[in-house]
């Protein structure tokens, strides 16, 4: 019978089906934070049950650690009191961790590919919406809640319903100055934040192909923006050529093993998704969003939406240009901005560096912005200094911080003050997101150097 | 760990009818330092509740004494974003053990479930007379049957069906938690494991 990649992942991975009921589904890699862990190890403690699966398991601290002065002690009480959580359950079970100040610590979606722990054809979780990310390598990959965490340290398994299936299409080519990210935005205004809810997403065609490995973990990032469970690029050259060598890697014959599994992850030709749909790549132009959901979104160049054009609520979609203090029918281009973040696990890889960079260069930051530049790991750090990315980022009036998920969420210090605006390329642009009252304008890592360097919403491609 | 058993529930209900409430609001991120399960009500929806000098906002149905009960009505796609379970408990440690509205974000339907809050989805329809019951009688009482199916407004009689798989009504009707039933299957899950490809 003819099978979607999902399907394939997914069936292969189910231990046991219960009627009328969930599935019980293998889980091959576990990731695992500070923040959303200690109850679970907590619960082990309580049944007396060890991880189940050690060698499974990887742990790295990111969502609440500091971005500067990492080689001090953390001075908020209740953050060090996590990581020395994370620290002591990882010792007592032979997690291997990746601690603040460790050489491959980072964001836990970062440096899952980084160090090949992400692979394609397995099952990933972790207690984070955005392990969706891990899909563009062909995995099956999505966030769990702290009592399925549990599940996983515990028996290795999961409950899952079985999510449908639907496909993306877009088609064609993309105009220059559009990145991955705006294809992301552009997919979740269509669709709203709601529309793939119940659904595991492939995303299909010319588009995606012709990504990078960091493109495509981007747009995967962003599908629990549209509600979806995860989403999902099948394998090819580009998939293996990235993970090939990396540390924890098959090599040898262990790779061509897994090779002979891989070359058969792939949706067969007549197998049928339970929604499709197709789009165009040059339809899609540089986007932004202007209210409190990643589904408000538009091109730069366009007005904002008026609430009776849009799907939804109108007493709902006022209340959030409130929250915004913007109006129906107004240019974004030319508003004014406040801080710029670049970083998290939607664009807080070396690509998006590379990006940000080509618009600042020889160009100098506007002086009333702020701008944190947080890499998504050390290792992207490090090949920002290495490429000479970091000389032209100092010269342009710019500095860099050290890995962390950073004012994506804000729970360490990098919060944006209530009122301001923010250009940032992270995911989430809900109220207070950023820090209580902060105003979050979600763009590409080249739409965000373009503010930088203006003080204002710009069209990137009026500065190349 | 085992939780409450949910059966019949007939409560008085608070009603939020804004679409889209997201896991940050329900609790800000600011929130999640803790390492045991304990106090997240008090922050429910902090930044809707409090404002920055931590006086109450009035306006908000939290804090509008008309307003009580064991339920919680919300807008549709309730609960999206974040899969921080956190949330769930913010809704469960507040007093709240059953939340409606007309669409569910995943995640957070799941976390529910985990943790024995029964998540029912309704029509936008009736959702809508809902809030219309609250509305006109701010005490009004809605009746959630677990083992039928069913959610009333009981002012009117009127009611509908809600959907649940028969293992996790099993599961809230008996307290009982899907750990419990993965330990049981331990020694298959170990088998399995020995052949997976990765």
């Amino acid at each position: 019978m003819s099978k979607t990649l999902f399907d394939k992942v997914w069936d292969s991975h189910v231990v046991q089906q219960i009627e009328d009921g969930p599935d019980v589904l293998f889980i091959d890699r576990h990731l695992v934070h500070e923040v959303t862990s200690p109850v679970a190890f907590l619960g082990l403690k309580n049944r007396g049950v060890k991880v189940m699966s050690p060698k499974r398991t990887f742990a790295t601290a990111d969502h609440n650690t500091p971005t500067i002065n990492q080689h001090l002690p953390v001075a908020d009480p209740l953050s060090a009191n996590q990581l020395k959580a994370l620290e002591e359950n990882a010792n007592e079970h032979g997690i291997s961790y990746w601690g603040l100040g460790h050489e491959k610590n980072g964001i836990v979606h970062v440096v899952g590919p980084e160090y090949g722990i992400t692979q394609p054809g397995a099952t990933i979780v972790c207690g984070d919406s955005h392990t969706s990310t891990h899909g563009a390598f062909g995995a099956i990959a999505f966030g769990i809640g702290t009592s399925e965490v549990e599940m996983v340290l515990s028996t290795q398994c999961i409950m899952q319903p079985k999510p449908k299936t639907m496909r993306i299409n877009v088609n064609g080519s993309l105009n220059k100055g559009v990145t991955p990210k705006d294809v992301a935005l552009f997919l979740i205004s269509k669709l709203s934040t709601s529309g793939a809810t119940g659904y595991f997403v492939e995303y299909a065609g010319e588009v995606f192909r012709s990504l990078s490995m960091e493109g495509r973990m981007t747009v995967c990032n962003l599908s629990i923006e549209m509600g979806a469970r995860g989403g999902i690029i099948a394998p090819d050259e580009k998939t293996f050529e990235y993970i090939k060598d990396r540390e924890f890697t098959q090599k040898g014959a262990a790779w061509d093993k897994a090779m002979t599994y891989w070359s058969t992850l792939k949706t067969d030709e007549d197998a049928t998704f339970d929604k499709e749909y197709t789009f165009k790549g040059d339809a899609i132009e540089p986007m932004i969003t202007y209210g409190t959901n990643p589904g408000m979104g538009m091109g730069i160049s366009g007005g904002i939406p008026t609430a009776e054009s849009v799907d939804g609520g109108v007493a709902t979609y006022k209340k959030s240009l409130d929250y915004m203090g913007y109006k129906e029918g107004e240019s974004m281009i030319g508003k004014k901005i406040d801080f710029v973040f670049l970083g998290s696990c939607t664009n807080g890889r070396i690509e998006d560096f590379r990006a940000f960079t080509e618009i600042v260069e020889g160009k100098k930051k506007a002086d009333h912005v702020t701008a944190w530049l947080v890499p998504g790991s050390h290792k992207v750090l490090n090949a920002i200094k290495e490429e000479g990315l970091l000389n032209t980022l100092e010269a342009a009036g710019f500095e860099l911080r050290e890995p962390g998920c950073s004012a994506c969420l804000a729970m360490n210090d990098d919060k944006i003050p209530a009122g301001k605006y923010a250009v940032s390329t992270s995911n989430r642009n809900f109220e207070g997101r950023q820090g209580p009252g902060s105003r979050t304008l979600l763009a590409s890592p080249t739409v965000a150097a373009a503010a930088a360097v203006t003080g204002v919403v710009t069209d990137p491609r009026s500065l190349v | 760990m085992a939780y409450d058993k949910f059966n019949i529930l007939k409560s008085s209900a608070v009603p939020l009818p804004i679409e889209n409430i997201d896991t940050d609001q329900i609790i800000p991120a600011r929130f999640l330092k803790a390492t045991e399960r304990v106090g997240f009500g008090d922050n429910l929806f902090r930044d809707w509740r409090y404002n920055q000098d931590d006086s109450l906002k009035s306006e908000f149905p939290l804090n509008d004494k008309r307003y009580s009960g064991k339920i919680l009505v919300g807008g549709k796609n309730f609960g999206s974003g974040s899969s921080r379970e956190h949330a769930a408990w913010a809704v469960y440690d507040y007093g709240f053990r059953c939340v409606v509205s007309s669409f569910f974000a995943d995640i957070f339907r799941n976390n529910c479930l985990n943790i024995g809050v029964l998540p029912v989805q309704v029509s936008a329809g009736f959702l809508q007379k809902i809030f219309s019951a609250i509305e006109s009688e701010s005490d009004s009482k809605l009746t959630i049957d677990l083992p039928k199916q069913t959610i009333t407004i009981d002012s009117s009689g009127e009611f509908e069906n809600f959907k649940i798989n028969s293992y996790k009504k099993e599961n809230m009707l008996n307290g009982f938690d899907d750990i419990d039933y993965l330990m049981n299957i331990k020694d298959q899950i170990g088998e399995f494991a020995k052949n997976t490809p990765l």
